[in-house]
Parts: structure tokens; sequence; C-alpha cells
């Protein structure tokens, strides 16, 4: 170790391993895994979300997790975010393509992404 | 790509029930369910809520699962790694109060009674990390204050921060840490030494151990700074050879730490060289002394020699060596990152930061705790330990083990620090605590800790040979019945004989649990020597086992388990009932406790 920007290199690589064990970030993402929504393609979907959040560096503020059935089956798979002070955000009937989109524009933009919501969908 | 990490509690405690196996099992079924490239197994050091263990925590829930057994782990993997449903029935949920009312599935170990009121300074990554991989350390602020000491500071001004903080050595003394670098420093010599002495020895106590299984690292870049505080470029870790796991991993930590340059030659470009060793103890009590902590290290008995001359104008090896101990060194990366103002905003007016307990003996949360100093012994007892099983009353709590001394229920709400223990007779010491009932007998609990020193006195000075042994002799007269009180002064007087005379701290503290319980409860001491009882009703040879005549059903269970025959049948039968009652022979009953044990309608009591 020859100087400090070596180990602050080593630091920021390392720290979004571990961030995960942080539980503190400011939005969660929540994806029901429950044998509905694992047959209807939630796991390339969680998938998604834990990959993109990692490459655009969001691993210490989001907090991608899983939950069991939400209760609306026919929607899965069905993500929740959450986030401090806000209300609650559920998108229905996700793709990894879409779950791209909303980290993007949603997790990363701050904008909800209305067209996959359940308000909008389930009309 | 992983999204979950669980952690295995890998520390001695969770090892000895089973870890290991639960690692396997979930290697297992992780493979199973196809989850290898999504989860990722971490095993971590000591959670510290030793008695839950083997102790398990899936993140990012955090969900906190305890005494997790191998048949449990399919289950966990299959319902909650895979289909995010916790295992509610494993998650541990004392939350101190009103547990109904919680959220199980949502609970996470920070919400729990036990942690809640922790502040975890030395043991912020145990259980955090995996011990076993620097770079996990390096994640968590880790080698970044020896960075800062070795590129922008200079060795006074490390010496000022550490002095500034108000540390003070945690391994029971009580010596500000600051003032112990402070005074090796100037003293000039072709070579200089840091020792860190991990021969933790105290029943009871196993801070520093798990510091060395969870976070091994933090003392590694501690004694590279007080290295370069004091001009040493050799450090030495003793550790006891009992301790393996934190043998091994310290081992690896200094490998990995040697193979980053962040030991040997030239640290950050700074021209600084520090290398460092451990050095195996065979477990003897008096090594934790340091000096004889050095003279072990240079390959003789472990004995301790006079002071003066202190180890900071000649210790190891005859040079200026500073000696602190795990837990002490544990704090000091913390103290330069966050500077001495930080440090010292925690704690009490002479006793900064925080301290960690091992809490033992008859409390719910055996485990590992870090309070602040100051905090009282109640919350520690009953907000932290989760209070004394069997609703049994407390009755006092060792403190510092066989070196120190107990604190009475009437004392309670005591604050703990050292000042404060040293106050009322006891002492912080390396911070185990041992929490009595009132099922114990405070003349037993101090034979029992006798007779650990008489065992661990090396030999080399007489009051501490000589004296304890007599000390342990009328112990063991007044726990037999055939103590007076004349004896009971005349060992008082032999306790203070041998605290003035002995050559080093294991004899000068070796009479400390005689006198504080002498002080506190001198009236159970009146009882076995003037009553000849044992109020507690522990000592065997002050106890009779009574059969009360009307409460006994005549079942003869009694009689039938008695291994003296000592018990018979008598003519009377008791109103109410259609056998005849039997009674004990006090002169052939050899007070086992079988006939108690064996009582259904508890008609036997101890008198």
């Amino acid at each position: 170790m020859k100087s400090l920007a070596e180990l602050q290199a080593i630091k920021e690589k390392m720290q979004q391993k571990v961030a995960l064990r942080d539980g503190s970030g400011e939005m969660r993402v929540v994806v029901g895994m429950a044998t509905c929504g694992i047959a209807a393609g939630a796991r390339p979907v969680l998938s998604a979300f834990v990959e993109e959040v990692a490459n655009e560096g969001l691993a210490g503020k989001v907090t991608v997790s899983q939950t069991g059935c939400i209760g609306i089956c026919q929607y899965e798979p069905v993500v929740e975010v959450m986030e401090a002070g806000k209300e609650k955000v559920t998108y229905v009937k996700m793709t990894p393509e879409k779950a791209k989109r909303v980290v993007q524009e949603h997790l990363k933009g701050g904008k909800v992404v209305t067209e996959f919501t359940f308000a909008n969908i389930a009309k | 790509m992983i999204r979950a990490h669980v952690l295995i509690c890998g520390g001695t405690g969770c090892t000895s029930s089973g870890s290991q196996k639960i690692q396997e099992q979930f290697i297992a079924s992780i493979e199973k369910y196809g989850l290898s490239e999504e989860v990722k197994l971490v095993q971590t050091g000591c959670f510290g809520l030793c008695a839950l263990g083997p102790v398990v925590i899936v993140h990012p829930d955090g969900t906190f699962y305890s005494m997790v057994q191998p048949e449990d782990v399919d289950e966990i993997v299959s319902e909650h790694l895979l289909k995010g449903r916790v295992v509610e029935r494993l998650v541990y949920s004392d939350t101190g109060e009103e547990a109904t009312d919680i959220d199980v599935a949502n609970l996470s170990l920070n919400d729990t009674a036990f942690y809640k009121t922790q502040n975890r300074v030395v043991l912020r990554n145990c259980g955090v990390i995996d011990p076993e991989d620097i770079n996990e350390y390096i994640a968590m602020d880790g080698y970044a204050a020896l960075g800062k000491v070795l590129t922008e500071m200079t060795p006074q001004e490390v010496i000022d921060v550490i002095t500034a903080s108000g540390l003070r050595g945690r391994g029971g003394g009580g010596f500000p840490t600051g003032r112990k670098w402070a005074l090796t420093a100037p003293n000039q010599a072709d070579q200089k030494y840091v020792v860190c002495n991990a021969d933790e020895g105290d029943p009871g106590a196993f801070m520093d151990r798990s510091i060395l299984e969870g976070d091994p690292h933090a003392l590694i870049e501690a004694m590279a700074i007080a290295g370069y505080a004091i001009g040493a470029t050799q450090g030495y870790v003793y550790v006891r050879a009992e301790y393996p796991i934190a043998v091994n991993r310290l081992r690896i930590a200094i490998d990995q730490a040697k193979e980053m340059g962040l030991l040997g030659k030239d640290i950050f470009g700074s021209g600084f060289d520090f290398d460092l060793d451990n050095r195996l103890g065979a477990g003897a009590f008096v090594c934790g002394e340091e000096t004889a902590l050095m003279t072990s290290i240079e390959g003789n008995r472990g004995e301790p020699r006079p002071r003066p001359p202190y180890p900071a104008v000649k210790g190891l090896y005859g040079k200026p060596t500073v000696e602190n101990n795990v837990e002490t060194f544990a704090n000091v990366p913390q103290i330069i990152l966050k500077g001495a103002d930080w440090f010292a905003s925690m704690g009490t007016e002479r006793s900064k930061g925080t301290k960690v307990f091992a809490l033992g003996g008859k409390i719910h949360n055996t485990g590992l705790v870090e309070i602040p100093m100051g905090t009282t012994l109640r919350e520690i007892i009953y907000d932290i330990g989760g209070g004394i099983p069997g609703g049994k009353k407390f009755k006092a709590a060792q403190s510092g083990g066989p070196s120190g001394g107990c604190i009475p229920a009437s004392l309670i709400d005591t604050e703990v620090d050292y000042d404060n223990l040293t106050a009322i007779g006891c002492m912080m010491g390396s911070g185990g605590l041992i929490v009595m009932d009132e099922d114990t007998c405070m003349v037993d609990m101090a034979k029992f800790f006798l007779e650990f020193t008489v065992d661990e006195s090396c030999g080399k000075c007489t009051p501490c040979r000589i004296g304890t042994k007599r000390l342990l002799e009328m112990l063991n007269q007044i726990t037999s019945g055939n103590g007076t009180l004349e004896l009971v002064d005349e060992m008082e007087k032999l306790c203070y004989y041998i605290k003035e005379n002995s050559l080093c701290g294991l004899g000068q503290t070796a009479p400390n649990p005689v006198i504080s319980t002498l002080k506190f409860f001198r009236d159970e001491y009146v009882a076995h020597c003037v009553d000849k009882k044992c109020p507690a009703g522990v000592c065997q040879d002050l106890l009779s086992f009574i059969i009360d005549k009307d409460k006994c059903i005549g079942c003869g269970r009694c009689a039938k388990n008695c291994p003296a025959d000592a018990i018979v049948k008598t003519d009377y039968i008791a109103p109410g009932h259609k056998l005849p009652s039997y009674t004990i022979d006090l002169n052939k009953c050899v007070k086992c406790g079988a006939c108690l044990a064996n009582c259904k309608p508890g008609a036997i009591y101890k008198d």
C-alpha cells in the first residue's frame, strides 16, 4: 500500500458489496416472490433490479429486498418502492426491461414511472 | 448478481453450538435451489447474543434468526431466500416490551432490547464483516486511520489525540493510554516494541477473543498506529493458544495486511516500517500481567518482575515497550478518524467511551454487550440482559473476575465506570460481569475465585503463593462448618497482608473477592460461623434435608432414590393422606439432594 488513493479505491469498490448489510438505504425496493410471483417471472425482475442498482452505484441508497404474496396475484410480478415520507408506489406486471426503466427514472431520477403502476394498469 | 447476504456467526460460542454444520447445510441448500449466484454466505465474528446461538442474519432485510438447527436451514433457504417469506418461528423477537405488537417479519436486529441500548464502537464490525477478508474491513473505513496518521500527523499529534480522548486501559487497570504512550515515546533505544495483551484469562470474560475473531484488522491497524506514535517498528500479539479460532483469524489477518503492504516496509509511502507477529501463550493467568507476559514472549517461564523499571523504560527484551489490551487498541482507529471530542462525548467525567461487558451467570441474555461508560448496573442486567431467569431475585454481580469484587443489589443503580467501581471496593477489570441470584452463596463464590487464584499463582513471591493457599483453607473451614468469628477476623487481616506484599497484580488483587464479600455480605460469613447455616442453601456441609411430614404423601420415591438408605417410613399419616410419611435420618444422609429432586409434592426442603 503506497498511497491513500489506493486504499480509497479498494474502499469504494468494496462498499458497494457490503452496503447490502447496512439496510439503512433511503429507498426500499420490494419484489413479491411468493409462488405466484415466481411463476409470473419475479426472479429475473429481482435480478434486474439488483444488477441495475449496482451498475448505477445506488447500492448505498437503495435496498433491494423481497417479500411474500401481496395479494394481487393476477398482477404479478409486483414490485413496491418505498421511500421515507412518500407514498408507496406499486408497480405491477413487471419485466426485467421495465425494472431497468424504474431504476433509471424512479430510483435515480426521482420520477414515478406512472405507466407501470397498479393505479394505472388496474383501471 | 448477489442480492442477499447470509451472515453466519463463526465466533467460538456459535461454533460450539454447531454453526459449522449450519454453514455446510446452507451451502448445500443454496446450491439445491439454484441461488449460488444470488446469495452470498459470510462467516462473521461474534454477534454478542451467545445465549441464542447459532445465530444467522439475512440481509438486506436484517432478519435475525436465533438457535438455528441444521434441519431449519432448508426452510430458511426455500422460504426466505427463494420466496421472500421470513421464517417467523425462528426470528428472535425479545424486544423487551409488548413483543406481541411487533411485526416479527420486519424485526431487525437493531430493534431488539438487547441491541437497542448498545453503542458499538469496539464491536462495530463484529458480526458485520467477514474477518478473513481484509477488503471488507477496508470498506468499513479500515486502515483509513493508519493512512491519516502516517500522511498527515506527527507522532506527537497522535499521542495528543489519544490523550485528549481520555481513553483508559480496558484490561482492568484503567491507566490512561495516551500517558502510557507519552511515557514511552521519548525513551531512546535502537529498538522499541508494541505489545498487545490478548491473554484474556478472567473466567467469564471473552471480549478480547471476540474482537480477535470478529475484527482482527482493527487491532493490527491500532498497533501500527501505536508503533508510529512511540517509534516502534515491531509488534507482538500475545494470545493464548486456548483461542484457536482467534489465533487462526489473526494469523490470516496479519498475512493479508503484509501482502497488501499495510504491514512491512514504507507503509503508505511514508517511510514508516512496522512488522507484527503473534506469540502463543500456554494459558497461565499470570501471563496477563504485563511483566510476566513479556517474560513469556522472551521465551522464559511466565513470571512477573518487579516494577520499576516500568515497561516504558525497560520492557520486552529490555527495550522501551508499550503494552495495551485488545479492547484498548480496538478503540484507537475510531478515535483517530472521528476525533478525541467524539470519543470524550461518550461516558462519564473520568471514564470516556464505551466498555464491552461479557454477561454471564444467572441472566437471560448471556453474551457480549457494549455500552457507554456510566450505564447503570440495573440497565445492564434488566434492560439489556433481560433480567434473571425463573423470577429469582438479583443478589450481586461479580465484576472483574477473580481480581474484582461484587456489587450488591443495594448498589444496583451504580453508574458503572472505573472510579465508581473502585469507590465501592470493586473494580472494572476486563469486563466480565457474572450475575448472581438469591441461590448463590457469597462465601462459596469467594471460595471459587480463590481456588482459581491458588491454581494460577505462579509461586514466585511468598505472600501470593502461601497466602492465597492459607486463605482458601480458611474459607474451606468456614463452608464446612468449622469457622469462628475469630477466624473471619484473622482471614480479613491476611487479605490485606497479601494485597500489600505481593509482587504483581495477581497477588495484589487475589483477596478482592473475599474482601468485598466480607464488606457487603458479612452476615453470611456470620451465619456460616455462628449459626452453622448457609443462608443460600449451597454449602453442603451446613445443610440438612428435611421432609415436611404433613406435606408428604408417602409415595416413597425419595426412599427409593436415596443412595445412602437414609430415608425411612414413619408411623405418622398426615390428615388427608392415605399413606404414612417418610423421614430422613440426618446421621446417614450424604446431602446429595436426590430426594429433593424426586419429591413430587414438594415436601422436602433444605435448611
